[in-house]
Protein backbone atom coordinates (compact mmCIF):
# COMPACT_ATOMS: atom_id res chain seq x y z
CA UNK A 1 0.00 0.00 0.00
CA UNK A 2 1.03 3.22 -0.69
CA UNK A 3 1.44 6.38 1.31
CA UNK A 4 -1.46 8.23 -1.33
CA UNK A 5 -3.62 5.57 -1.14
CA UNK A 6 -3.60 5.28 3.32
CA UNK A 7 -3.89 9.42 3.12
CA UNK A 8 -7.07 8.93 1.45
CA UNK A 9 -8.48 5.90 2.96
CA UNK A 10 -7.77 8.23 6.53
CA UNK A 11 -9.39 11.20 5.17
CA UNK A 12 -12.72 8.74 3.85
CA UNK A 13 -13.09 7.60 7.41
CA UNK A 14 -12.07 10.78 9.31
CA UNK A 15 -15.34 12.43 7.27
CA UNK A 16 -17.28 9.34 7.79
CA UNK A 17 -16.72 9.29 11.67
CA UNK A 18 -17.59 13.17 11.50
CA UNK A 19 -20.45 12.33 9.84
CA UNK A 20 -21.52 10.36 12.23
CA UNK A 21 -20.13 12.24 15.42
CA UNK A 22 -21.00 15.58 14.56
CA UNK A 23 -23.23 17.24 16.78
CA UNK A 24 -24.33 20.37 14.17
CA UNK A 25 -26.88 18.64 11.17
CA UNK A 26 -24.64 20.60 8.72
CA UNK A 27 -21.28 19.33 10.33
CA UNK A 28 -22.90 16.19 10.07
CA UNK A 29 -23.58 16.71 6.16
CA UNK A 30 -20.21 18.78 5.57
CA UNK A 31 -18.22 15.76 6.92
CA UNK A 32 -20.39 13.39 4.43
CA UNK A 33 -18.64 15.99 1.79
CA UNK A 34 -15.27 15.24 2.80
CA UNK A 35 -16.21 11.39 3.06
CA UNK A 36 -17.50 11.46 -1.22
CA UNK A 37 -14.68 13.88 -2.30
CA UNK A 38 -11.37 11.20 -0.52
CA UNK A 39 -13.81 8.15 -2.22
CA UNK A 40 -13.60 10.41 -5.41
CA UNK A 41 -9.60 10.65 -4.96
CA UNK A 42 -9.46 6.84 -4.48
CA UNK A 43 -11.20 6.18 -7.60
CA UNK A 44 -8.61 8.45 -8.92
CA UNK A 45 -5.81 6.58 -7.58
CA UNK A 46 -7.43 2.97 -9.48
CA UNK A 47 -7.11 5.32 -12.38
CA UNK A 48 -10.94 5.25 -12.54
CA UNK A 49 -10.97 8.99 -14.75
CA UNK A 50 -14.43 8.33 -14.97
CA UNK A 51 -16.24 6.69 -12.17
CA UNK A 52 -13.85 9.73 -10.08
CA UNK A 53 -15.35 12.37 -11.72
CA UNK A 54 -19.31 11.13 -11.79
CA UNK A 55 -18.67 10.64 -7.87
CA UNK A 56 -17.15 14.26 -7.57
CA UNK A 57 -20.08 16.01 -9.96
CA UNK A 58 -23.17 13.20 -8.73
CA UNK A 59 -21.99 13.93 -4.41
CA UNK A 60 -20.56 16.89 -3.92
CA UNK A 61 -22.72 18.71 -6.62
CA UNK A 62 -26.10 16.93 -6.30
CA UNK A 63 -26.34 14.36 -3.76
CA UNK A 64 -24.79 17.02 -0.83
CA UNK A 65 -26.31 19.94 -1.97
CA UNK A 66 -29.78 17.90 -2.21
CA UNK A 67 -28.98 17.21 1.89
CA UNK A 68 -28.31 20.79 2.49
CA UNK A 69 -30.92 22.24 0.73
CA UNK A 70 -33.44 19.77 2.95
CA UNK A 71 -32.01 20.90 6.03
CA UNK A 72 -32.38 24.66 5.18
CA UNK A 73 -35.94 23.98 4.54
CA UNK A 74 -36.58 22.18 7.52
CA UNK A 75 -37.55 24.10 10.48
CA UNK A 76 -34.94 24.75 13.28
CA UNK A 77 -32.43 22.83 11.83
CA UNK A 78 -29.95 24.90 13.36
CA UNK A 79 -30.88 23.22 16.52
CA UNK A 80 -28.08 20.76 17.60
CA UNK A 81 -28.73 17.56 19.51
CA UNK A 82 -27.21 16.59 22.71
CA UNK A 83 -26.70 12.88 21.55
CA UNK A 84 -27.48 11.78 18.03
CA UNK A 85 -26.53 8.66 18.77
CA UNK A 86 -28.25 4.85 18.59
CA UNK A 87 -28.98 3.68 21.96
CA UNK A 88 -29.16 -0.27 21.35
CA UNK A 89 -25.81 -0.93 20.50
CA UNK A 90 -25.62 -4.14 19.95
CA UNK A 91 -28.38 -4.32 17.21
CA UNK A 92 -26.27 -1.33 15.66
CA UNK A 93 -22.73 -2.85 16.24
CA UNK A 94 -24.69 -6.34 14.46
CA UNK A 95 -26.14 -4.56 11.51
CA UNK A 96 -22.48 -2.62 10.59
CA UNK A 97 -21.17 -6.18 10.79
CA UNK A 98 -24.12 -7.76 8.63
CA UNK A 99 -23.38 -5.56 6.23
CA UNK A 100 -19.85 -5.00 5.76
CA UNK A 101 -19.47 -8.60 5.91
CA UNK A 102 -21.68 -9.08 3.14
CA UNK A 103 -19.73 -6.26 0.93
CA UNK A 104 -16.50 -8.00 1.59
CA UNK A 105 -17.35 -11.55 1.11
CA UNK A 106 -18.86 -10.16 -2.45
CA UNK A 107 -15.56 -8.17 -3.31
CA UNK A 108 -13.56 -11.55 -2.42
CA UNK A 109 -15.95 -14.11 -4.30
CA UNK A 110 -15.94 -11.78 -7.21
CA UNK A 111 -13.08 -13.86 -8.69
CA UNK A 112 -11.21 -10.40 -8.89
CA UNK A 113 -7.17 -11.01 -8.71
CA UNK A 114 -6.73 -9.87 -4.80
CA UNK A 115 -3.85 -7.81 -4.60
CA UNK A 116 -2.88 -8.48 -8.12
CA UNK A 117 -1.68 -5.09 -10.73
CA UNK A 118 -4.42 -4.41 -13.12
CA UNK A 119 -2.93 -5.99 -16.06
CA UNK A 120 -6.03 -4.31 -18.86
CA UNK A 121 -5.47 -0.65 -19.63
CA UNK A 122 -7.93 1.56 -17.93
CA UNK A 123 -11.14 1.96 -20.23
CA UNK A 124 -11.38 5.46 -21.80
CA UNK A 125 -14.29 7.02 -21.39
CA UNK A 126 -15.29 6.02 -25.12
CA UNK A 127 -15.67 2.57 -24.29
CA UNK A 128 -18.03 3.11 -21.38
CA UNK A 129 -20.49 5.08 -23.52
CA UNK A 130 -20.35 2.22 -25.73
CA UNK A 131 -21.25 -0.57 -23.65
CA UNK A 132 -23.72 1.94 -22.10
CA UNK A 133 -25.61 2.31 -25.30
CA UNK A 134 -25.07 -1.72 -26.78
CA UNK A 135 -24.94 -4.01 -23.80
CA UNK A 136 -26.43 -1.80 -20.80
CA UNK A 137 -29.27 -0.16 -22.46
CA UNK A 138 -32.63 -1.09 -20.89
CA UNK A 139 -30.64 -0.47 -17.40
CA UNK A 140 -29.71 3.07 -18.31
CA UNK A 141 -33.55 3.41 -19.68
CA UNK A 142 -35.42 2.20 -17.19
CA UNK A 143 -32.86 4.43 -14.89
CA UNK A 144 -33.89 7.69 -17.10
CA UNK A 145 -37.78 6.92 -16.64
CA UNK A 146 -37.43 6.33 -12.72
CA UNK A 147 -35.82 9.82 -12.70
CA UNK A 148 -38.36 11.45 -14.77
CA UNK A 149 -41.07 9.86 -12.77
CA UNK A 150 -38.93 11.32 -9.73
CA UNK A 151 -38.75 14.90 -11.28
CA UNK A 152 -42.78 14.77 -12.44
CA UNK A 153 -43.79 13.46 -9.21
CA UNK A 154 -41.90 16.23 -7.50
CA UNK A 155 -43.13 18.73 -9.60
CA UNK A 156 -46.78 17.95 -8.52
CA UNK A 157 -46.12 17.67 -5.12
CA UNK A 158 -44.92 21.24 -5.40
CA UNK A 159 -48.39 21.91 -7.12
CA UNK A 160 -50.44 20.65 -3.96
CA UNK A 161 -49.43 22.39 -1.99
CA UNK A 162 -50.60 25.97 -3.20
CA UNK A 163 -54.14 23.86 -4.03
CA UNK A 164 -55.01 22.40 -7.48
CA UNK A 165 -53.75 23.83 -10.79
CA UNK A 166 -52.08 26.75 -9.16
CA UNK A 167 -48.75 27.18 -9.60
CA UNK A 168 -46.32 27.70 -6.89
CA UNK A 169 -45.40 30.81 -5.92
CA UNK A 170 -41.65 31.63 -5.71
CA UNK A 171 -39.48 31.65 -2.83
CA UNK A 172 -41.89 29.38 -1.01
CA UNK A 173 -40.99 26.24 0.02
CA UNK A 174 -43.05 23.84 -1.89
CA UNK A 175 -41.72 25.10 -4.93
CA UNK A 176 -37.86 25.27 -4.45
CA UNK A 177 -37.91 21.91 -2.88
CA UNK A 178 -40.23 20.34 -6.00
CA UNK A 179 -37.23 21.49 -8.26
CA UNK A 180 -34.50 20.30 -6.14
CA UNK A 181 -35.44 16.69 -6.34
CA UNK A 182 -33.98 15.78 -9.61
CA UNK B 1 1.01 24.12 -41.95
CA UNK B 2 0.73 28.09 -42.14
CA UNK B 3 -0.70 29.33 -45.72
CA UNK B 4 0.34 32.70 -47.44
CA UNK B 5 3.40 33.05 -45.90
CA UNK B 6 7.03 31.96 -47.26
CA UNK B 7 8.81 28.98 -45.54
CA UNK B 8 11.12 31.02 -43.44
CA UNK B 9 8.59 33.18 -42.38
CA UNK B 10 6.52 29.85 -41.49
CA UNK B 11 9.17 28.70 -39.04
CA UNK B 12 9.77 31.78 -37.55
CA UNK B 13 5.53 31.85 -36.49
CA UNK B 14 5.97 28.58 -35.44
CA UNK B 15 8.70 28.71 -33.12
CA UNK B 16 6.67 32.08 -31.55
CA UNK B 17 3.13 30.44 -31.57
CA UNK B 18 5.03 26.92 -29.33
CA UNK B 19 7.51 29.65 -27.41
CA UNK B 20 6.32 28.88 -24.08
CA UNK B 21 5.92 25.49 -24.74
CA UNK B 22 9.53 24.80 -26.09
CA UNK B 23 10.88 27.33 -23.08
CA UNK B 24 8.83 24.97 -20.49
CA UNK B 25 10.43 21.46 -22.28
CA UNK B 26 14.22 23.51 -21.87
CA UNK B 27 13.45 23.99 -18.25
CA UNK B 28 12.32 20.55 -17.43
CA UNK B 29 15.30 19.17 -19.64
CA UNK B 30 17.68 20.84 -17.16
CA UNK B 31 16.57 18.77 -14.39
CA UNK B 32 17.27 15.26 -13.06
CA UNK B 33 14.73 13.09 -14.55
CA UNK B 34 13.13 12.03 -11.58
CA UNK B 35 11.58 15.41 -11.28
CA UNK B 36 10.62 16.51 -14.37
CA UNK B 37 7.28 14.88 -14.46
CA UNK B 38 6.90 16.74 -11.13
CA UNK B 39 8.54 20.17 -12.16
CA UNK B 40 6.74 20.26 -15.12
CA UNK B 41 3.25 20.38 -13.81
CA UNK B 42 4.34 22.89 -11.42
CA UNK B 43 5.68 24.61 -14.06
CA UNK B 44 1.99 24.57 -15.89
CA UNK B 45 0.44 25.63 -12.45
CA UNK B 46 2.29 28.70 -11.67
CA UNK B 47 1.73 29.86 -15.53
CA UNK B 48 -2.25 29.31 -15.36
CA UNK B 49 -2.15 30.89 -11.77
CA UNK B 50 0.27 33.91 -12.56
CA UNK B 51 -1.81 34.69 -16.03
CA UNK B 52 -5.18 34.03 -14.89
CA UNK B 53 -4.37 36.21 -11.79
CA UNK B 54 -3.19 39.01 -13.67
CA UNK B 55 -6.29 39.32 -16.29
CA UNK B 56 -7.76 39.18 -13.23
CA UNK B 57 -6.52 42.38 -11.49
CA UNK B 58 -6.57 44.17 -15.09
CA UNK B 59 -10.44 42.68 -15.43
CA UNK B 60 -11.29 44.25 -12.60
CA UNK B 61 -10.17 47.65 -13.55
CA UNK B 62 -11.28 47.47 -17.09
CA UNK B 63 -14.92 46.69 -15.43
CA UNK B 64 -14.92 49.67 -12.92
CA UNK B 65 -13.38 51.57 -15.74
CA UNK B 66 -16.05 50.45 -18.21
CA UNK B 67 -19.27 50.27 -15.60
CA UNK B 68 -18.24 54.12 -15.25
CA UNK B 69 -18.03 55.07 -18.66
CA UNK B 70 -21.47 53.34 -19.08
CA UNK B 71 -23.14 55.38 -16.14
CA UNK B 72 -21.35 58.60 -17.80
CA UNK B 73 -18.75 58.78 -14.67
CA UNK B 74 -14.71 58.09 -14.79
CA UNK B 75 -13.90 55.13 -12.64
CA UNK B 76 -10.84 54.69 -11.09
CA UNK B 77 -8.18 57.36 -11.96
CA UNK B 78 -6.10 58.77 -9.23
CA UNK B 79 -3.92 55.82 -8.51
CA UNK B 80 -0.71 55.57 -11.15
CA UNK B 81 -1.39 56.90 -14.94
CA UNK B 82 -5.08 56.56 -15.77
CA UNK B 83 -5.58 54.35 -12.35
CA UNK B 84 -3.82 51.28 -13.94
CA UNK B 85 -1.67 50.80 -10.36
CA UNK B 86 -5.49 51.21 -9.05
CA UNK B 87 -5.35 46.88 -8.46
CA UNK B 88 -2.30 47.25 -6.83
CA UNK B 89 -3.68 49.80 -4.07
CA UNK B 90 -6.79 47.38 -3.82
CA UNK B 91 -4.93 44.29 -3.10
CA UNK B 92 -3.07 46.26 -0.15
CA UNK B 93 -5.87 47.37 1.12
CA UNK B 94 -7.75 43.74 1.29
CA UNK B 95 -4.58 42.30 2.75
CA UNK B 96 -4.42 44.78 5.70
CA UNK B 97 -7.99 45.43 6.56
CA UNK B 98 -9.17 43.28 9.64
CA UNK B 99 -10.27 39.97 9.27
CA UNK B 100 -13.58 40.10 11.14
CA UNK B 101 -15.69 37.00 12.34
CA UNK B 102 -19.18 37.09 14.05
CA UNK B 103 -18.86 36.24 17.45
CA UNK B 104 -21.93 33.78 16.18
CA UNK B 105 -20.38 32.19 13.19
CA UNK B 106 -19.10 28.77 12.83
CA UNK B 107 -15.45 29.55 12.86
CA UNK B 108 -14.05 27.05 10.88
CA UNK B 109 -16.61 26.96 7.66
CA UNK B 110 -16.23 30.60 8.09
CA UNK B 111 -12.96 30.06 7.21
CA UNK B 112 -12.30 26.88 5.04
CA UNK B 113 -15.37 28.66 2.47
CA UNK B 114 -13.23 31.30 0.99
CA UNK B 115 -10.76 28.20 -0.01
CA UNK B 116 -13.52 26.14 -1.21
CA UNK B 117 -14.32 28.44 -3.45
CA UNK B 118 -11.14 29.33 -5.09
CA UNK B 119 -9.62 26.02 -5.25
CA UNK B 120 -11.60 23.97 -7.45
CA UNK B 121 -12.00 27.32 -9.89
CA UNK B 122 -8.30 26.90 -9.97
CA UNK B 123 -8.42 23.34 -10.48
CA UNK B 124 -10.92 23.44 -13.29
CA UNK B 125 -8.23 25.46 -15.32
CA UNK B 126 -5.92 22.38 -15.69
CA UNK B 127 -7.98 21.02 -18.45
CA UNK B 128 -8.55 24.09 -20.78
CA UNK B 129 -6.14 23.92 -23.70
CA UNK B 130 -5.45 27.92 -24.11
CA UNK B 131 -2.66 27.16 -27.01
CA UNK B 132 -1.22 24.66 -29.58
CA UNK B 133 -0.03 21.84 -27.19
CA UNK B 134 -0.85 24.24 -24.09
CA UNK B 135 -3.07 22.24 -21.60
CA UNK B 136 -1.69 21.18 -18.48
CA UNK B 137 -3.13 17.65 -18.82
CA UNK B 138 -5.46 16.67 -21.29
CA UNK B 139 -7.78 14.32 -19.08
CA UNK B 140 -10.20 11.48 -21.34
CA UNK B 141 -13.02 13.17 -19.42
CA UNK B 142 -12.08 16.80 -19.26
CA UNK B 143 -15.19 18.96 -19.50
CA UNK B 144 -16.44 16.15 -17.04
CA UNK B 145 -13.51 17.00 -14.84
CA UNK B 146 -14.62 20.62 -15.65
CA UNK B 147 -18.20 20.35 -14.74
CA UNK B 148 -17.38 18.12 -11.54
CA UNK B 149 -14.90 20.66 -10.19
CA UNK B 150 -17.42 23.77 -11.05
CA UNK B 151 -20.06 21.60 -8.79
CA UNK B 152 -17.91 22.76 -5.96
CA UNK B 153 -18.62 26.15 -5.58
CA UNK B 154 -22.17 25.89 -4.78
CA UNK B 155 -21.07 24.09 -1.67
CA UNK B 156 -18.63 26.91 -0.60
CA UNK B 157 -21.37 29.60 -1.28
CA UNK B 158 -23.50 27.36 0.74
CA UNK B 159 -21.06 27.15 3.69
CA UNK B 160 -20.08 31.04 3.50
CA UNK B 161 -24.11 31.61 3.55
CA UNK B 162 -24.80 29.11 6.61
CA UNK B 163 -21.79 29.82 8.70
CA UNK B 164 -22.01 33.66 9.27
CA UNK B 165 -25.15 33.25 11.26
CA UNK B 166 -26.93 36.07 9.52
CA UNK B 167 -30.32 36.11 7.60
CA UNK B 168 -28.93 37.69 4.53
CA UNK B 169 -26.28 35.64 4.03
CA UNK B 170 -28.48 32.82 4.54
CA UNK B 171 -30.80 34.42 2.25
CA UNK B 172 -28.29 34.63 -0.42
CA UNK B 173 -26.64 31.21 -0.09
CA UNK B 174 -30.19 29.56 -0.86
CA UNK B 175 -30.52 31.70 -3.56
CA UNK B 176 -27.65 30.52 -4.63
CA UNK B 177 -27.63 27.15 -4.70
CA UNK B 178 -31.58 26.82 -6.12
CA UNK B 179 -29.96 29.22 -8.87
CA UNK B 180 -27.21 27.58 -9.61
CA UNK B 181 -28.69 23.96 -9.64
CA UNK B 182 -31.32 25.62 -11.81
CA UNK B 183 -28.68 26.77 -14.22
CA UNK B 184 -26.22 23.60 -13.64
CA UNK B 185 -28.52 21.28 -16.00
CA UNK B 186 -29.22 24.24 -19.04
CA UNK B 187 -25.44 24.75 -18.98
CA UNK B 188 -24.21 20.82 -19.05
CA UNK B 189 -27.36 20.11 -21.29
CA UNK B 190 -25.95 22.99 -24.20
CA UNK B 191 -22.44 20.86 -24.11
CA UNK B 192 -23.86 17.90 -25.05
CA UNK B 193 -24.24 18.77 -29.04
CA UNK B 194 -20.51 19.08 -28.81
CA UNK B 195 -19.91 15.97 -26.87
CA UNK B 196 -21.91 14.05 -29.69
CA UNK B 197 -20.62 15.34 -32.92
CA UNK B 198 -17.09 15.90 -31.83
CA UNK B 199 -17.23 11.83 -30.21
CA UNK B 200 -14.73 13.04 -26.88
CA UNK B 201 -15.30 14.30 -24.01
CA UNK B 202 -11.61 15.27 -24.05
CA UNK B 203 -11.33 19.70 -24.62
CA UNK B 204 -8.46 18.96 -26.84
CA UNK B 205 -9.91 16.60 -28.92
CA UNK B 206 -13.12 18.94 -29.29
CA UNK B 207 -10.49 21.68 -30.00
CA UNK B 208 -8.84 19.37 -32.91
CA UNK B 209 -12.85 18.34 -34.14
CA UNK B 210 -12.81 22.23 -34.93
CA UNK B 211 -9.69 22.11 -37.43
CA UNK B 212 -9.72 22.42 -41.01
CA UNK B 213 -11.65 25.08 -42.87
CA UNK B 214 -15.47 25.30 -45.15
CA UNK B 215 -15.34 26.84 -48.43
CA UNK B 216 -11.16 26.95 -48.79
CA UNK B 217 -11.23 29.95 -45.98
CA UNK B 218 -13.38 29.88 -43.43
CA UNK B 219 -12.55 27.92 -39.92
CA UNK B 220 -15.04 24.80 -39.05
CA UNK B 221 -15.63 26.48 -35.43
CA UNK B 222 -18.86 24.57 -34.25
CA UNK B 223 -20.80 28.14 -33.95
CA UNK B 224 -20.83 28.33 -37.68
CA UNK B 225 -23.62 25.73 -37.56
CA UNK B 226 -27.02 26.32 -36.46
CA UNK B 227 -27.03 24.34 -33.44
CA UNK B 228 -22.92 25.64 -33.03
CA UNK B 229 -24.62 29.11 -32.63
CA UNK B 230 -27.85 28.27 -30.89
CA UNK B 231 -25.48 26.18 -28.28
CA UNK B 232 -23.29 29.40 -27.55
CA UNK B 233 -26.39 31.48 -26.97
CA UNK B 234 -27.99 28.97 -24.68
CA UNK B 235 -24.54 28.56 -23.37
CA UNK B 236 -23.43 32.04 -22.42
CA UNK B 237 -26.88 33.26 -21.18
CA UNK B 238 -26.79 29.58 -18.65
CA UNK B 239 -22.95 30.24 -18.45
CA UNK B 240 -23.47 34.38 -17.19
CA UNK B 241 -26.39 32.76 -14.68
CA UNK B 242 -24.15 29.98 -13.31
CA UNK B 243 -21.18 32.29 -12.57
CA UNK B 244 -23.58 35.39 -10.59
CA UNK B 245 -22.81 37.35 -13.12
CA UNK B 246 -25.35 40.37 -13.56
CA UNK B 247 -28.63 39.95 -14.80
CA UNK B 248 -28.39 36.61 -12.77
CA UNK B 249 -26.46 38.13 -9.67
CA UNK B 250 -29.57 37.38 -7.09
CA UNK B 251 -27.48 35.88 -4.48
CA UNK B 252 -25.62 39.02 -4.18
CA UNK B 253 -28.15 41.65 -4.71
CA UNK B 254 -26.98 44.46 -3.24
CA UNK B 255 -30.28 46.81 -2.92
CA UNK B 256 -32.18 43.36 -1.70
CA UNK B 257 -29.76 41.34 0.85
CA UNK B 258 -26.66 43.65 1.13
CA UNK B 259 -24.32 41.24 -0.64
CA UNK B 260 -26.22 37.74 0.41
CA UNK B 261 -23.42 35.53 1.27
CA UNK B 262 -20.35 38.06 1.33
CA UNK B 263 -22.16 39.93 4.29
CA UNK B 264 -20.14 38.85 7.02
CA UNK B 265 -16.56 38.77 5.18
CA UNK B 266 -13.95 41.27 5.15
CA UNK B 267 -10.08 41.53 4.36
CA UNK B 268 -8.13 38.94 2.26
CA UNK B 269 -11.17 36.75 2.72
CA UNK B 270 -13.70 38.44 0.87
CA UNK B 271 -11.29 38.79 -1.74
CA UNK B 272 -10.93 35.25 -2.59
CA UNK B 273 -14.25 34.86 -2.87
CA UNK B 274 -14.41 38.17 -5.34
CA UNK B 275 -11.68 36.51 -6.98
CA UNK B 276 -13.05 32.89 -7.14
CA UNK B 277 -15.98 34.16 -8.91
CA UNK B 278 -14.16 36.24 -11.50
CA UNK B 279 -12.08 33.31 -12.11
CA UNK B 280 -15.09 31.28 -12.63
CA UNK B 281 -16.16 33.75 -15.12
CA UNK B 282 -13.02 33.41 -16.88
CA UNK B 283 -13.20 29.42 -16.57
CA UNK B 284 -16.12 28.77 -18.18
CA UNK B 285 -15.98 31.31 -21.11
CA UNK B 286 -12.74 29.89 -22.06
CA UNK B 287 -14.93 26.56 -21.81
CA UNK B 288 -17.44 28.16 -24.06
CA UNK B 289 -14.13 29.43 -26.60
CA UNK B 290 -13.37 26.14 -26.49
CA UNK B 291 -16.76 24.29 -26.96
CA UNK B 292 -18.05 26.41 -29.74
CA UNK B 293 -15.03 29.37 -30.89
CA UNK B 294 -13.03 26.92 -31.79
CA UNK B 295 -10.37 27.15 -28.69
CA UNK B 296 -7.33 28.58 -29.83
CA UNK B 297 -8.00 28.51 -33.74
CA UNK B 298 -7.67 31.17 -35.88
CA UNK B 299 -11.26 32.40 -37.74
CA UNK B 300 -10.08 32.85 -41.26
CA UNK B 301 -7.13 31.21 -43.02
CA UNK B 302 -5.05 33.77 -43.35
CA UNK B 303 -4.45 34.87 -39.96
CA UNK B 304 -3.62 31.41 -39.03
CA UNK B 305 0.35 33.11 -38.62
CA UNK B 306 -0.59 34.56 -35.39
CA UNK B 307 -0.13 32.59 -32.37
CA UNK B 308 -2.44 30.44 -30.94
CA UNK B 309 -2.78 31.59 -26.90
CA UNK B 310 -3.00 35.22 -28.76
CA UNK B 311 -5.84 34.22 -30.00
CA UNK B 312 -7.54 32.49 -26.90
CA UNK B 313 -7.06 35.35 -24.72
CA UNK B 314 -8.54 37.56 -27.78
CA UNK B 315 -11.63 35.74 -27.75
CA UNK B 316 -11.35 35.27 -23.40
CA UNK B 317 -11.27 39.43 -23.74
CA UNK B 318 -14.24 39.48 -26.10
CA UNK B 319 -16.23 37.16 -23.36
CA UNK B 320 -15.06 39.28 -20.67
CA UNK B 321 -16.28 42.68 -22.53
CA UNK B 322 -19.49 40.93 -23.16
CA UNK B 323 -20.33 40.51 -19.61
CA UNK B 324 -18.86 43.72 -18.32
CA UNK B 325 -21.34 44.96 -21.50
CA UNK B 326 -24.22 42.98 -19.88
CA UNK B 327 -23.88 44.17 -15.83
CA UNK B 328 -23.67 48.00 -16.98
CA UNK B 329 -26.84 47.23 -19.20
CA UNK B 330 -29.22 44.62 -17.75
CA UNK B 331 -31.49 45.07 -14.85
CA UNK B 332 -31.43 42.02 -12.13
CA UNK B 333 -34.20 39.73 -12.47
CA UNK B 334 -37.02 38.43 -10.17
CA UNK B 335 -36.07 35.35 -8.61
CA UNK B 336 -39.36 33.65 -10.26
CA UNK B 337 -38.40 34.96 -13.48
CA UNK B 338 -35.09 33.63 -13.18
CA UNK B 339 -36.53 29.98 -12.58
CA UNK B 340 -38.90 30.36 -15.20
CA UNK B 341 -36.52 31.09 -17.62
CA UNK B 342 -34.28 28.15 -16.37
CA UNK B 343 -36.71 25.73 -16.45
CA UNK B 344 -39.32 26.30 -18.79
CA UNK B 345 -37.42 28.97 -21.59
CA UNK B 346 -33.40 27.16 -21.72
CA UNK B 347 -34.05 23.43 -20.89
CA UNK B 348 -36.40 22.32 -23.46
CA UNK B 349 -34.48 24.93 -25.92
CA UNK B 350 -31.28 22.64 -25.05
CA UNK B 351 -32.42 19.61 -25.64
CA UNK B 352 -34.33 20.56 -29.11
CA UNK B 353 -30.61 21.97 -29.47
CA UNK B 354 -29.19 18.33 -28.98
CA UNK B 355 -32.16 16.90 -31.87
CA UNK B 356 -30.85 19.90 -34.07
CA UNK B 357 -27.12 18.75 -33.95
CA UNK B 358 -28.01 14.88 -34.56
CA UNK B 359 -30.21 16.40 -37.42
CA UNK B 360 -27.24 18.59 -38.80
CA UNK B 361 -25.23 15.03 -38.19
CA UNK B 362 -27.08 12.65 -40.34
CA UNK B 363 -27.86 15.21 -43.37
CA UNK B 364 -24.02 16.05 -43.63
CA UNK B 365 -24.17 13.48 -46.80
CA UNK B 366 -26.49 15.67 -48.95
CA UNK B 367 -24.97 16.90 -52.07
CA UNK B 368 -28.03 18.42 -54.11
CA UNK B 369 -27.65 22.21 -55.14
CA UNK B 370 -28.51 23.92 -51.76
CA UNK B 371 -28.55 21.40 -49.56
CA UNK B 372 -26.32 23.66 -47.01
CA UNK B 373 -28.56 26.21 -47.30
CA UNK B 374 -31.80 23.49 -46.77
CA UNK B 375 -29.76 21.81 -43.74
CA UNK B 376 -29.52 25.39 -42.18
CA UNK B 377 -33.14 26.23 -42.50
CA UNK B 378 -34.36 22.50 -41.54
CA UNK B 379 -31.79 22.44 -38.15
CA UNK B 380 -31.98 26.48 -37.53
CA UNK B 381 -36.04 26.34 -37.50
CA UNK B 382 -35.82 22.92 -35.29
CA UNK B 383 -34.35 25.86 -32.47
CA UNK B 384 -36.16 28.75 -33.99
CA UNK B 385 -39.42 27.98 -34.24
CA UNK B 386 -39.83 26.77 -30.70
CA UNK B 387 -38.10 29.57 -28.94
CA UNK B 388 -40.35 32.01 -30.97
CA UNK B 389 -43.64 30.01 -29.87
CA UNK B 390 -42.16 29.48 -26.03
CA UNK B 391 -41.30 33.15 -25.77
CA UNK B 392 -44.52 34.18 -27.26
CA UNK B 393 -46.23 31.33 -24.86
CA UNK B 394 -44.28 32.45 -21.46
CA UNK B 395 -45.13 36.33 -22.11
CA UNK B 396 -48.75 36.12 -23.28
CA UNK B 397 -50.91 38.19 -20.85
CA UNK B 398 -48.31 39.93 -19.63
CA UNK B 399 -47.90 43.73 -20.96
CA UNK B 400 -44.77 44.14 -22.07
CA UNK B 401 -44.04 47.73 -23.31
CA UNK B 402 -42.36 50.85 -22.74
CA UNK B 403 -41.73 51.35 -19.04
CA UNK B 404 -43.94 54.37 -17.33
CA UNK B 405 -42.32 56.17 -14.82
CA UNK B 406 -44.77 57.04 -11.96
CA UNK B 407 -42.47 58.49 -9.19
CA UNK B 408 -39.72 60.03 -10.97
CA UNK B 409 -40.19 62.64 -13.56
Amino acid sequence: MDIAFLITAAAILAGAAGAMAARSVVHCALCGVVAFASLAVAFLQLRAEFVGFAQLLVYVGAVAILIVVALLLTRNFEATHEALSFRPWALGLAIALLVSGAVVSAILGSGLGVGAPPSAPPPTVKAIGDLLMTRYVVALEAMGVLLTVALIGAALVALRENGPGRPAKPGEQGSVAGRLEE
Amino acid sequence: MIAGVPPSAATMFEALDQLFVSLKHWLVGQLPPAWQSWVSLAISAAAILGVFMTLFALTVLIERKGLGRIQNRYGPNRVGPWGLLQPIADLIKMLTKEDLVPSGADRVVHFVAPVVMVVPVLMAYAVIPIGRNMAAVDFNAGLLFFFAVGACIELAVFMAGWSSRNKYSLLGGMRAIAQMISYELPLILSTLPVVMLAGSLSLVDITDAQAGHSGGWLARWHVFTPWGLAGLLLFTVAATAESNRAPFDLPEGESEIIAGHLVEYSGIKYALFFIGEYLGMFAVSALGITLFLGGWRAPVIWLEWVPSYMWFFLKLGGFVALFIWLRGTLPRLRADHLMNLAWKFLLPLVLLNAVSAALWHYTAPWTFVGAGLARWLLCGSLVGVPYVLLGRRLFAGQHIGPRTYRMAA
